[in-house]
């Protein structure tokens, strides 16, 4: 066993980056962050080295990689909070939602098969971005609760918007079929 | 004024050997070598001053294989036994290849990937790589004046794992070694950006002879991280080559032509469309073998109206791939365009109206991919200067997933993933005692594995045999930085490491290649054995090099037990590495890779920590 897995597989991801164990993150810092970090583990940084060395590159660069796009994401990260927290999301057992919720999920997703259904990719392409600009606000909600520490909340957040990002990827997918 | 340092001829100004190192674009239409020079990138040309090799290989009955422009000139005489436009067959199935009617060739079909039957025997794709591969090693050899440490070879940014796998299969067949895969577009996002000095985020548009890539590239203080890919791998010049030969053969009202009149055809399609890049139409003459002429004209509107399509099919890709990157049109600040089919106007009208800017086209499109490619192995060789410090950070352009209960995809590593990428999924058994276990690992993005491409089936066995559902199979998937894939098993309650047997679905079995090397050093056995020799030593030497260095700089990390287990290690290489016996060195060379393991995870947690205090003194700084 060498230090990777001794040091570097123990500290969660934020302490990785230096950064604050919270929801609220600084991206570019992040992001400046990650690159500096790539520039000293990536495998081409060690391409002409030993083999040990260079699954050890890898080994690191992986690591590296899965913390960055963990964090970057505001719902990974607040399911990494939650799941370091001990909270259990309970995503396949706790499918309880709010009707009003529910409901206006399935006249959206009705919006989406119409649209995909005539073809249209102007009307799915303005779903998409009204979409986006929905989960904002979802978001907020999302960082106050974790702020607050009511992980019960935040737990009911995360199961909503990932209903909710997977209809995004829906739009996508129909887009991407209709402009083959 | 400072005297300039020369060394004996034969021998380098030491102490660090600059290493020979080459990129090279294994191109649909045309291959290039390229390599860095005093510093500066150069395009390796033949004898005859020519910088591009035709993809072209002859495997006529009489005489040796013929690489290149004279395999070209016989490509109408000798369809059948000259092979082009190679890079379509690797790692496909009949069915994959689109026109493969209108294909001279003899096709075997076989399970997996297409072979082909010549003069001299069935080849594989990914023999004819080889050749291509092997001719343009020579070049560089003769070129250098020395053995190749190694290259670093292009595909296309949307080639799967069958597919790079068979390039990589390829190069080995050619006694290459690879340092890495790199992406095209990522290659000319490196010769583009380091060129001019670009920062912000680019777009590269490139469509060669036979596939096309759209990559969106971040450029921020030398780090050139790809955001997103996509492309079509059956898509480029020679498509519009073909919309121009079906528009000559129903212009000309010609029955049925043979294979040489095809291939005849074929070739004055592509010059037409060449020509029309400079002029308003172009001639379409020929003489075909039945006595018949064909005399047409074609003019850039009718061009513009038969190959339409095609250039609208290069926009969903770019849309998609602006899409997964979370952008508009109007964010990206430049688009660089590769492969020489962008010399096609409509493709640059295209491309300006749906960016809404003028592409950007100061590079050579044939060239920069070479050069890139350069580049980037002159720095993973080790041949580092002053300003190199710049980094790679690319994606995996299809997800990959596992066939799931009743033909679905559950994915695992979904695309535009950053590599080095890995993911762990834990499986159970399905019957009492059960002790093996079949995957299928499949690429694609649809929901059904019917839809997408089966990649290889894993077979795990060896799973200590319990009751149904009580084993737990941790199943890890690792993308590495050539994006190619590797699967590891273990049983958790029992720790027990399950034995994995790969089956790719399209490419080459390691029996297969192991038998194909076989043959060929059969025919050169000596030159062989000397050639593994001195990569041996040129690899022992740069072991040496590079933990000398390392201890240069990081002696503090080690205690003087430590130390001593090093340098004993270094001294036992040392001793052995100026001998001929292969087996001796690379014993050492495992000892010393072994011995300094710990050494070097504690120089990586050295440097991590050290980037992120640097941040930290950056900041107060400000």
């Amino acid at each position: 066993m060498t230090s990777f897995d001794h040091e570097t597989l123990r500290q969660d991801f934020f302490s990785l980056f230096g950064l604050p164990r919270q929801q609220g993150l600084d991206v570019e810092r992040l992001e400046v962050l990650y690159r500096d970090i790539q520039t000293q583990v990536h495998p081409d940084k060690h391409a002409h080295l030993s083999d040990s060395d260079k699954r050890l590159a890898m080994q690191w660069s992986t690591h590296v990689n899965e913390a960055y796009q963990t964090l970057k994401d505001p719902l990974k990260r607040a399911r990494y909070l939650l799941q370091l927290a001990g909270h259990d999301v309970r995503l396949e057992t706790n499918t309880a939602m709010p009707t009003k919720f529910l409901l206006a999920q399935m006249e959206l997703r009705e919006a989406v098969v119409e649209a995909k259904d005539a073809g249209d990719a102007d009307a799915l392409d303005v779903l998409h971005r009204w979409l986006k600009k929905d989960l904002r606000a979802e978001y907020a909600l999302l960082q106050q609760a974790l702020d607050a520490n009511a992980l019960e909340r935040a737990g009911e957040l995360v199961r909503q918007l990932m209903f909710q990002e997977k209809l995004i990827h829906e739009v996508d997918d129909a887009l991407e079929v209709i402009e083959r | 004024m400072a005297l300039l340092q020369l060394s004996e001829p034969g021998q380098s100004a030491a102490p660090h050997e600059h290493r020979l190192a080459v990129g090279i674009d294994l191109g649909t239409t045309n291959s290039l070598v390229a390599t860095v020079r005093s510093g500066m990138a150069v395009v390796l040309s033949d004898e005859l001053g020519r910088p591009l090799l035709p993809s072209v290989v002859r495997y006529s009955a009489a005489g040796p294989v013929e690489v290149g422009y004279s395999a070209e000139s016989h490509q109408a005489a000798d369809p059948k036994n000259t092979i082009a436009s190679v890079k379509r067959f690797m790692g496909r199935g009949l069915l994959d290849i689109a026109h493969s009617e209108s294909l001279p060739y003899d096709f075997i079909e076989t399970e997996g990937m297409i072979k082909l039957k010549t003069a001299q025997g069935v080849k594989s794709p990914v023999e004819v790589s080889a050749d291509i591969l092997r001719a343009l090693k020579d070049r560089a050899e003769a070129a250098l004046g020395g053995a190749l440490t190694g290259a670093v070879i292009t595909v296309p940014a949307y080639f799967d794992d069958a597919q790079r796998q068979a390039t990589k299969d390829a190069a080995r067949l050619a006694g290459m070694s690879v340092l890495r895969l790199l992406n095209e577009p990522t290659a000319a996002a490196i010769a583009y950006g380091l060129d001019n000095a670009a920062e912000g985020i680019y777009a590269v548009y490139d469509l060669g002879g036979g596939t096309f890539d759209i990559s969106i590239l971040k450029l921020s203080k030398g780090v050139f991280q790809v955001l997103s890919t996509g492309g079509d791998s059956a898509l480029g010049g020679d498509d519009f080559d073909h919309r121009v030969f079906c528009w000559a053969i129903e212009q000309a009202q010609l029955s049925p032509v043979s294979l040489g009149d095809a291939r005849l055809l074929q070739m004055r399609a592509r010059e037409a469309k060449e020509y029309l890049t400079q002029h308003g139409e172009a001639p379409i003459t020929a003489k075909l073998s039945t006595g018949e002429f064909v005399d047409l004209k074609l003019t850039t509107e009718i061009f513009a109206e038969i190959s339409r399509t095609l250039v609208q099919k290069t926009l969903g890709p770019t849309k998609k791939a602006l899409r997964d990157a979370g952008l508009a049109p109007e964010d990206i600040k430049g688009v660089v365009m590769v492969g020489g089919s962008t010399r096609m106007p409509q493709i640059q009208h295209a491309v300006e109206a749906f960016f809404g800017k003028e592409p950007l086209n100061n590079l050579d499109p044939d060239k920069v991919v070479a050069l890139g490619a350069a580049t980037q192995a002159n720095l993973l060789a080790g041949n580092r200067a002053a300003g190199d410090d710049w980094l790679l950070l690319d994606v995996i352009p299809l997800s990959l997933g596992i066939e799931t209960m009743g033909g679905l995809v559950e994915k695992i590593i979904p695309r535009n993933s950053t590599i080095p990428v890995a993911r762990a999924q834990e499986f159970t058994t399905f019957k009492d005692g059960q002790t093996a276990l079949a995957l299928q690992v499949v690429q694609g993005e649809r929901e059904l594995v019917s839809d997408c491409r089966s990649l290889a089936r894993f077979e795990l066995r060896g799973i200590p045999p319990m009751v149904a559902g009580a084993a737990r199979i941790r199943v890890t998937f690792q993308v590495d930085a050539d994006g190619l894939l590797s699967v590891a098993a273990r049983e958790q309650t029992t720790g027990h490491e399950a034995h994995i047997e790969v089956k790719p679905s399209y490419g080459l079995s390691d029996d297969e290649i192991t038998s194909m090397l076989k043959d060929g050093y059969n025919h050169a056995s000596d030159d062989a054995f000397r050639r593994a020799l001195r990569e041996a030593q040129v690899e022992a030497q740069r072991l040496v090099e590079a933990v000398q260095s390392a201890l240069k700089d990081d002696d503090h990390l080690l205690s003087i037990l430590e130390r001593a287990h090093i340098d004993s290690c270094l001294t036992k290489l040392q001793s052995v590495l100026i001998g001929d016996d292969r087996r001796a060195i690379d014993a050492a060379m495992d000892a010393l890779s072994k011995g300094t393991a710990e050494f070097a995870a504690r120089r990586m947690n050295q440097g991590v920590r050290r980037a992120l205090a640097g941040r930290k003194i950056d900041e107060m700084n400000l």
